[in-house]
């Protein structure tokens, strides 16, 4: 059973304070952890994971990249950056 | 005359804002989320809160409510509508008001009496104030920065569209320091800030003269109703 992904983050042109918030943690945490020392930025988006019967074919493609636009994203300061499919809902990482 | 707020999944500030109203002289009605009528009112409120707790983008979920099929139908018809706080973030997802509101720059939930100019004194919501007139109204949200792009925004400050500016410091971010927007109709306005908590002398913003006395709120709706008259 597939699973469309569609992936929106912050328009780069604007803010993101969630972003610049965690950023600031990897910040303080740099300090301790050299590894993290070279981390410039960090900005935080949203991962949909939709799940469908049957075929992922174009026609639901075309009808996920529409909801992509006009509801899962807001144009005015989002942008939709990825849409894939993949064959099950992700799993952590090992 | 007969004004409706709308209660959504969230809504917090639906009582206060038919308080005001009835405090300004009209019937408030309350409408339901969920249902596909607008009891014949003659204006409509979107009231704060945090409909369907933010998920998604604040307002964005409520603006795809049933109620908002007759809502966008009697905005466009020119139907007076006022968004306050996630009533405006509804109305801009909606696409019934330019722009969008993103979180607070400082990342911080921002609670406080705000002090503000109103730049447009030909709205619906805001007639009844003077040019350029300043007030004190609570401000309180956490996603209240106000964004548009470059053109959309010249074309807000070139077409008189700024119905109200912060004065005093930005609190939030917003761009051009942008409170509230009308659309070029002038009947649907937007505004972060809560006019509806400051109408009633005991419970509004401190003034100079006495404490917690400020009900400059409360001209908001006083004008949705006299323009109500005039135009009758």
């Amino acid at each position: 059973m597939p699973t469309i992904v569609v992936e929106v983050m912050p328009k780069a042109e604007l803010l993101d304070p969630q972003g610049k918030a965690v950023a600031g943690a990897l910040g303080r945490l740099g300090q301790t952890q050299s590894a993290l020392a070279n981390v410039t930025g960090v900005r935080v988006g949203k991962r949909f994971e939709i799940s469908i019967d049957g075929e992922a074919d174009a026609a639901t493609l075309a009808a996920v990249r529409e909801l992509a636009d006009t509801v899962l994203s807001n144009s005015v300061i989002e942008d939709v950056v990825g849409i894939h499919v993949q064959n099950a809902p992700s799993a952590a990482v090992v | 005359m007969r004004i409706g707020v709308v209660t959504f999944p969230g809504s917090l500030d639906d009582r206060d804002a038919a308080r005001a109203i009835r405090l300004a002289g009209a019937d408030a009605v309350a409408l339901w989320h969920g249902d596909h009528d607008l009891h014949g009112v003659d204006a409509l409120v979107l009231p704060g809160g945090f409909s369907y707790g933010d998920y998604l983008r604040a307002g964005a979920i409520a603006s795809l409510s049933p109620i908002m099929t007759e809502v966008i139908d009697a905005a466009n018809k020119g139907m007076p509508v006022l968004g306050i706080c996630n009533g405006f973030q509804m109305l801009t997802e909606a696409h019934l008001l330019d722009g969008g509101l993103i979180r607070n720059d400082k990342g911080r939930f921002i609670c406080r009496d705000q002090g503000l100019r109103i730049e447009n004194n030909a709205s619906d919501w805001t007639a009844g104030f003077s040019a350029n007139a300043e007030i004190v109204i609570p401000l309180k949200n956490g996603e209240g920065s106000f964004m548009a792009s470059a053109e959309t925004l010249t074309a807000l400050e070139g077409e008189g569209r700024i119905v109200a500016r912060y004065i005093g410091g930005n609190p939030n971010g917003s761009l051009n320091d942008i409170a509230g927007v009308t659309n070029a109709r002038g009947n649907v306005v937007g505004l972060m800030p809560h006019p509806e908590h400051a109408v009633e002398a005991g419970f509004g913003p401190d003034t100079d003269t006495a404490m917690a006395s400020g009900v400059d709120g409360l001209v908001f709706f006083t004008s949705v109703i006299t323009q109500a008259l005039i135009a009758r």
